[in-house]
């Protein structure tokens, strides 16, 4: 009911009122809801304690590219010879620091964006408008390489100077696609009665668009940065793999799956140890954006 | 007619926005382009590459330049030593259709993959089947096309040795077909698979609001077949949205594929834009970053196109 | 085109076995908020040849009585009893794949809305041609000049050419013309209406039901008319039901219902019969109240809640369906019908727009 549909005629009086309808009944989380939180809150929580744990990172000889279990090491040995499933909880931080943060930049300024060129129905709104759709154009991975390359390009940097980075690359693919989204949004929005209401009252635009507005665009907001981190961790692991993300000696899912991919043939536990986590991470996200639009009846129309 | 030119017009606006941007964004690279470009050269040859890149010049002249040389098809070049460079554009000649064709095969295969599977799950909305397939589609989402490539090449190349794990050349169709396909399966695959589960989400739901539609029961009350009534009168409306989004997912297909290039040693245009990045040639990747967005732009623009030709509620 | 099967060619004599017919059909559905009571026990006849108007509000289960009656309603979640007789053959519990034989073939359905009703994407000719291939194994060129024929029998002016419109490049009118021929397109035996002129406009509507009423004539078809407004029944039905919650409160030949009538309802919704001025879609509101929950049904006569002559004894006892001592045509469900002397005048005035 946020969205026109494209085509169909405004509903009609329907000619079988009395006919069941499934939607709008399922409004309580199901188990799977509950897990990809859990999971996700996992990963949270090894992402903020994970470094403080004191966790063993030193290099074993013996232990380089050992398959799970040898010797009391649940998943084994990394290509260097250190425990994997200790280099992984430590990836976590990398990888949930860096996409959550690219991805909370991104809804700020995209959402912020977004619903200034859905609201004002000024030129600068328009301009602003037509900038998103011709940023949408650029392939957003050539966009974040080109970023990277270019924000990245000393390389004496320290691995923290390299995540903000890619934070910010990340972040700065993310806007326009973000902002498209807030703003389809909104424009639904800014067309509804209370709104139209509030205008007449005198309510400043401001006002109206943060307080009328905003708080019916979040949920669709929401739910497309589930997906925009999932999007990020997963952009984060291709630019590791393309060698242009986080530096080779921080640790994360990408450089995980990135140096693994040496190995892969003998120790194949580094890379599908990285890989399996990265896709319940995933997963659980996708999972969790979807909850939240079918919750919120947030259509993808207008996109 | 007029629409053609504006659209075409939006495109030409389109590619010069994003290269012009890709033009400002070295400028921002800190150092100065010749050191980058070649480094360690003598102040005098320095000198040569400043006067032959017209670095002296601002920034819009020297987009100017390129875009001229672009259009000509000339490329420009990359420097792999002080004083040794080689031109651009026979490396992309080489590399575009190598990428071109993965794209090509990996959205075919996804789509024959999508179809069937996206009309029966429709078609048995909840049931089992639909449950299996939906389910499955949702987990392929989450897995990346580079993870799926490693565990493919994991299990159908290290260990079955049924396809190469690596492949630095592709043998031409006159090698065979086979032997010319055999090296792109994994690839296409792990590309394709991620694309299909896109398709069948989109097309299930598509056709699930579709087969809602009064026309719907207007062909059931015909007396037809539900595999006509699916395929013939469901499936047309919804095959339309599925073609635009076939155009809009080229925008990840490209992404995907750059990483299973390099993953593969493939030598297609994300192993050159690779290069160009590890090895700072801004020139060369800019414009391969170029030919890159004119396909994609290229591609959604053919969608759109189509799209409008094919629905006849659009085509006037 | 008139079929020539072989029950067609003997004419039925009058009294013998009607087309159709319906006994104490049932029909609910499941829905999250409990079993939707959509048909409650409806038994009518139908013969070749006649008109039976049934008329309701939105809400009143006359949607659902024709859809269940020709086996459309989703099986999954509704739940049916009673019998559907057609031509002698109880076709209640048949399957899909049986229906599929008598759905287009023997009976058909002309569905409310044009602007929905036709594929936006196909041809109007295929739309057409698809059951006469399917059906009548014509061929291309039979199944074209069919077609041609059948646009013209709708009245489609230039029929050749309208073949390759696609149904956005016609109007309303001209749409709900297609889609009654392609319901009458392979000879049906009843046709179903199902407020075949709601979403026309005014001045479109009585030429749309002139057309179905000749074609009714023409091919000998039983014809059952779904509609809310008794203004459309009152020229093209020759008998009248009345629904009420999934009930049949009101059955009488039209002249009958209208010099006669018994229940406080059909009243209410003569009164209620839309004026031109009104938009086509507006809801019926003129009769006070909102019809009622069929989920949780009123005890009692189900229209007491809203009746202005409703007394003590409708809120606890409903009434069975009785006939009319004076007129045995005439069968109505109320314990005060109009113009008896057990009624007394209503408590407050009827509340009418």
């Amino acid at each position: 009911m946020t969205a026109p549909s494209s085509d169909s005629q405004p509903a009609a009086a329907t000619p079988v009122p009395e006919a069941p309808h499934a939607a709008g009944t399922k409004k309580r989380l199901g188990i799977g809801a509950w897990l990809c939180m859990g999971w996700l809150g996992l990963m949270i929580v090894i992402a903020v304690i994970g470094p403080w744990l004191g966790l063993d990172t030193s290099s074993n000889f013996e232990l380089k590219g050992q398959p799970p279990f040898w010797n009391g090491h649940i998943l084994g040995g990394d290509g260097l010879g250190r425990d994997l499933f200790n280099q992984i909880i430590l990836a976590t931080r990398a990888s949930i620091f860096v996409s959550f943060s690219a991805i909370i930049i991104g809804t700020v300024v995209g959402g912020f964006l977004g619903l200034i060129s859905g609201y004002f129905r000024n030129r600068f709104a328009g301009a602003l408008g037509s900038v998103f759709d011709i940023l949408l154009a650029y392939p957003p991975i050539v966009l974040a390489l080109t970023l990277v390359s270019v924000f990245a390009s000393d390389p004496s940097g320290s691995g923290f100077q390299r995540e903000m980075v890619v934070i910010i690359s990340l972040a700065i693919v993310s806007v326009p696609i973000l902002a498209r989204i807030t703003r389809a949004n909104t424009l639904v929005w800014a067309d509804r009665e209370f709104v139209h209401a509030a205008e007449a009252m005198g309510a400043s635009k401001w006002r109206i668009l943060f307080r009328e507005i905003l708080p019916n665009v979040v949920p669709a907001m929401l739910a497309f940065s589930m997906l925009g981190i999932a999007v990020a961790i997963v952009a984060e692991a291709a630019l590791s793999v393309l060698a242009v993300g986080l530096k080779a000696d921080t640790p994360s899912w990408g450089n995980i799956i990135s140096t693994g991919r040496d190995d892969l043939a003998s120790s194949p536990n580094i890379v599908f140890s990285a890989v399996a986590v990265l896709f319940l991470t995933v997963l659980s996200l996708n999972y969790l954006g979807d909850v939240i639009r079918a919750h919120f009846d947030v259509k993808e129309a207008a996109l | 007619m007029r629409k053609l030119v504006t659209r075409l017009g939006r495109l030409v606006l389109v590619v010069i926005v994003v290269t012009f941007l890709t033009q400002l964004l070295t400028e921002f690279v800190p150092g100065s382009l010749d050191q980058i470009l070649a480094p360690f050269s003598t102040p005098a040859q320095t000198k040569a590459i400043r006067a032959d890149l017209h670095l002296d010049d601002n920034v819009v002249v020297r987009y100017g330049r390129w875009l001229g040389d672009f259009v000509q098809g000339d490329l420009g070049k990359r420097y792999t030593g002080a004083q040794s460079s080689i031109p651009v554009g026979p490396e992309v000649r080489r590399a575009l259709p190598v990428s071109l064709e993965i794209m090509v095969w990996a959205q075919l295969v996804a789509l024959v993959i999508a179809i069937p599977l996206g009309v029966v799950a429709a078609y048995r909305q909840g049931r089992w089947l639909d449950r299996i397939i939906s389910s499955s589609a949702f987990a392929f989402l989450a897995l990346p096309s580079f993870c799926l490539a490693l565990i493919l090449s994991y299990y159908l190349g290290a260990q079955l040795k049924l396809f190469p794990s690596v492949v630095t050349r592709i043998p031409g169709w006159s090698e065979g077909i086979w032997t010319h396909l055999k090296v792109l399966v994994i690839p296409v695959i792990s590309l394709a698979l991620g694309q299909a589960a896109v398709y069948l989400r989109l097309l299930r739901s598509d056709l699930l609001s579709t087969l809602q539609q009064d026309f719907i029961a207007v062909a059931k009350a015909k007396g037809l077949t539900p595999r006509r009534i699916l395929w013939r009168h469901a499936l047309r409306p919804s095959s339309l949205t599925l073609l635009t989004v076939v155009g809009l997912q080229t925008g990840a297909l490209i992404g995907g594929a750059i990483v299973v290039e390099v993953i593969f040693g493939i030598p297609g245009m994300g192993t050159l834009i690779q290069y160009a990045i590890t090895k700072r040639q801004y020139i060369e990747l800019q414009s391969e970053v170029a030919i890159v967005a004119i396909v994609f732009v290229v591609v959604n623009f053919a969608a759109d196109y189509l799209y409008s030709v094919l629905d006849p509620r659009i085509r006037t | 085109m008139t079929t020539t099967t072989p029950e067609a060619a003997v004419p039925n004599p009058p009294g013998s076995t009607p087309l159709l017919e319906v006994r104490d059909l049932v029909t609910h559905f499941r829905s999250p908020r409990g079993l939707v009571q959509a048909v409650n026990g409806v038994s009518f006849s139908l013969q070749r040849g006649r008109t039976l108007g049934i008329v309701g509000e939105s809400g009143s289960g006359k949607s659902v009585l024709s859809r269940s009656i020709m086996g459309l309603n989703p099986r999954s979640t509704s739940i049916r009893s009673g019998q559907v007789v057609f031509e002698g053959r109880d076709i209640s519990d048949l399957d899909d794949s049986a229906f599929r034989e008598l759905w287009g073939k023997q009976m058909s359905m002309v569905f409310q809305d044009p602007m929905t009703s036709l594929n936006p994407v196909m041809r109007v000719g295929r739309q057409i041609t698809e059951s006469l291939r399917h059906h009548l194994d014509m061929d291309r060129d039979q199944a074209k000049q069919t077609a041609i024929e059948l646009l013209r029998a709708v009245r489609i002016p230039e029929p050749e050419r309208r073949l390759r419109a696609y149904p956005h490049e016609m109007s309303g009118g001209m749409r709900q013309r297609v889609v009654i021929a392609i319901a009458l397109a392979c000879g049906p035996k009843l046709l179903m209406a199902d407020e075949p002129t709601t979403a026309l406009d005014v001045t479109v509507q009585a030429q749309v039901l002139d057309l179905l009423d000749e074609q009714r004539r023409d091919r000998f078809m039983g014809m059952i008319l779904v509609t809310h407004d008794l203004g459309v029944v009152a020229n093209h039905a020759d008998e009248i039901a009345v629904m009420y919650a999934g009930r049949i409160v009101e059955k009488a030949p039209t002249s009958v219902l209208f010099h006669h009538m018994k229940m406080p309802y059909t009243q209410a919704l003569l009164r209620a019969i839309p004026r031109i001025e009104m938009p086509s879609h507006t809801r019926l509101d003129a009769i006070g109240g909102r019809p009622p929950d069929l989920v949780n049904p009123p005890a009692g006569c189900a229209f007491s809640p809203r009746c202005p002559y409703a007394q003590e004894r409708c809120f606890v006892d409903a009434p069975a369906l009785q006939v009319d001592p004076a007129d045995p045509s005439h069968s109505f469900a109320c314990h005060f019908p109009l113009e008896s002397p057990d009624q007394v005048p209503p408590a407050k005035p009827m509340e009418v727009a």
